[in-house]
């Protein structure tokens, strides 16, 4: 069952002499099909966490298990979404799905249109990504990682840069995809809405050093309404604990 | 009743249309226009100050006589030939350069190793002026061919180099990252990643080449030759024949542009996908 495995994992970056702790000790279980959803305040460690799970980033004590087998390098496996689209602006939008699998490979080609239609970009096909608004960019770049079949997708706050609207309209995509490609997600957000709304499970994060605080199921059917009175009381509880987060904070870097 | 609506009024719409791109058509024909006034106005001018006899024609002989000494070179002083001889030169020289540059910017940007090794050094020939080494080159080369077209080669290779260079490490790094969670293999990170992102600059180094080595060519025949344009220059000068001497000049003008707007069209192709500053 469980798919993504983090054992006693420490990372600290030394900054000259000084060490600076940036994660301390996290361990946590994600299961297959799981949509686990982090959120912390800014700085606390979330994409050093991603980058290190999705083996981009070696150099921690502890270890990663991806299928029981420990993660030592970038793979497929763990696809990645950056906060920015990274696309290769050089490439059009299919070549920039099928990058490095050859879209004469008929194989490949079938799937790729599969993906473009699964993200809504038909009739973009052909065009650049100077040609794209930020949210079909970032529907590029996810496809572009389910393409590889990953075992789990990381996404690091992949929609933070968007408007309103267009970010609840990406929400929605990316449970449509969720529900049909049934991939594990791991996905890190500023945003307590969007962490209640998309997961089954929101983890908290505390910084300086960055552990996990606390970890809450949302324990509520899809399609969700933002609206609901139980969707509220879960919005609620998170926000609670994240108060307490945020309050820790102050503390801390008040000196006290 | 209805269709003929719809009829008319596309016919409406496609008149509309076709004005609006006629307009469009006078408004870039005005443009051009507005570009020739201040050249035909000086060549008036130039022209009338010669007829006047204000200015003394060896000084500056009048525009027509340029022309028609243009048209004398071209039917009975073999021009053509002394123009195919100094092409030949900038290209053999371009093209040595040129490759070698490009080569040794890829190699070094592609290696660190190579770079600890080669830089330095090229980085210290590279600030030597090509005029200076003239006379090093006539001495181990002689007034041939072969020394023309090293100074040339010379000319051209740091501009491709230089920049072949600047471009391979200008790399997004953040686009690495993306490389290695797609597993690219080192092939498609070259072909995929880097020369396509390193093209801007690489072309930018080969307008600069093509620059130099036409600046080196006129310098190489200057320093001595029986055949090309810089010789027609040099031995129009010992006669006075100052109409010549502009035809010369003229055509290196005319030339180094036309090269350089085909290698800028060449660019547009090739980087349409850029998305920057239109002006
Ligand atoms: N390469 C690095 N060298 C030194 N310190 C680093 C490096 N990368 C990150 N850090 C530090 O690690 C801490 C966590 O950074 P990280 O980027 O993981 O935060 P984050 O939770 O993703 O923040 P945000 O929500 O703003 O994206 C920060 O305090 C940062 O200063
Ligand atoms: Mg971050």
């Amino acid at each position: 069952m469980t798919l993504l495995e983090l054992n006693h994992l420490t990372k600290t970056f030394s900054k000259g002499r000084e060490k600076v702790h940036v994660l301390k000790d996290i361990s946590l279980n994600v299961k297959r099909g799981e949509f686990l959803t982090i959120i912390g305040p800014s700085g606390c460690g979330k994409s050093t966490l991603l980058k290190a799970i999705a083996g981009l980033d070696t150099d921690y004590e502890g270890d990663i298990r991806l299928d029981g087998e420990i993660i030592t390098s970038a793979s497929v496996h763990q696809g990645f979404i950056f906060q920015e689209p990274r696309l290769f602006p050089w490439l059009t939008v299919e070549k920039n799905i099928a990058a490095n699998l050859s879209l004469k490979d008929e194989k490949v080609q079938a799937e790729v249109k599969k993906l473009i239609k699964l993200v809504r970009l038909e009739g973009f096909e052909r065009a650049y990504p100077k040609e794209l608004s930020g949210g079909m960019a970032q529907r590029v770049a996810i496809a572009r990682a389910l393409l590889r079949k990953p075992k789990i997708l990381l996404l690091d706050e992949p929609f933070g840069a968007l408007d309103a609207f267009t970010r609840s309209h990406m929400q929605e995509a990316l449970l449509d995809i969720w529900k049909e490609e049934k991939t594990t997600m791991v996905f890190v957000t500023h945003d307590i809405d969007e962490a209640v709304y998309l997961g089954n499970k929101v983890m908290i994060m505390s910084s300086r050093p960055g552990t996990i605080q606390k970890a809450v199921t949302i324990d509520l059917p899809f399609p969700r309404k933002k609206t609901t009175k139980l969707f509220q009381d879960y919005r609620q509880k998170v926000m609670g604990e994240f108060e307490k987060v945020e309050e820790l904070e102050l503390v801390n870097s008040a000196g006290i | 009743m209805h269709n003929h609506t719809t009829v008319s009024l596309n016919k409406l719409k496609s008149g509309k249309e076709e004005a609006a791109g006629r307009r469009r058509e006078l408004t870039n024909i005005g443009l051009l226009l507005k570009g020739f006034i201040l050249p035909v106005m000086i060549l008036v001018l130039w022209e009338l100050t010669g007829v006047l006899g204000i200015i003394s024609e060896t000084l500056l002989p009048r525009p027509s006589i340029i022309f028609f000494t243009f048209i004398d070179l071209l039917t009975t002083g073999n021009l053509a030939d002394h123009f195919q001889i100094s092409l030949l030169r900038a290209l053999g020289g371009f093209l040595l350069g040129g490759t070698l540059g490009l080569l040794a910017g890829l190699a070094v940007g592609f290696n660190k190793n190579v770079e600890d090794t080669l830089d330095p050094t090229l980085q210290m020939l590279r600030t030597i002026p090509t005029l200076a080494v003239i006379p090093l080159f006539i001495l181990w080369f002689g007034f041939g061919e072969l020394s023309k077209i090293l100074l040339i080669a010379k000319g051209a290779f740091f501009p491709l180099y230089v920049n072949t260079f600047l471009g391979i490490r200008g790399v997004d790094s953040r686009l690495f990252s993306v490389a290695k969670v797609l597993e690219f293999n080192r092939w498609k990170q070259i072909t995929l990643l880097i020369l396509p992102a390193a093209l801007p600059n690489i072309l930018l180094g080969l307008r600069l080449s093509l620059g130099v080595a036409w600046l080196a060519l006129v310098a190489a025949e200057l320093m001595g030759s029986s055949q090309g344009v810089g010789y027609l220059i040099m031995d129009a000068r010992q006669f006075s024949q100052t109409s010549v001497v502009f035809v010369g000049i003229i055509i290196f003008a005319v030339f180094g542009k036309l090269s350089d707007s085909f290698v800028r069209v060449f660019e547009r192709k090739l980087l349409k996908w850029q998305d920057n500053f239109q002006g």
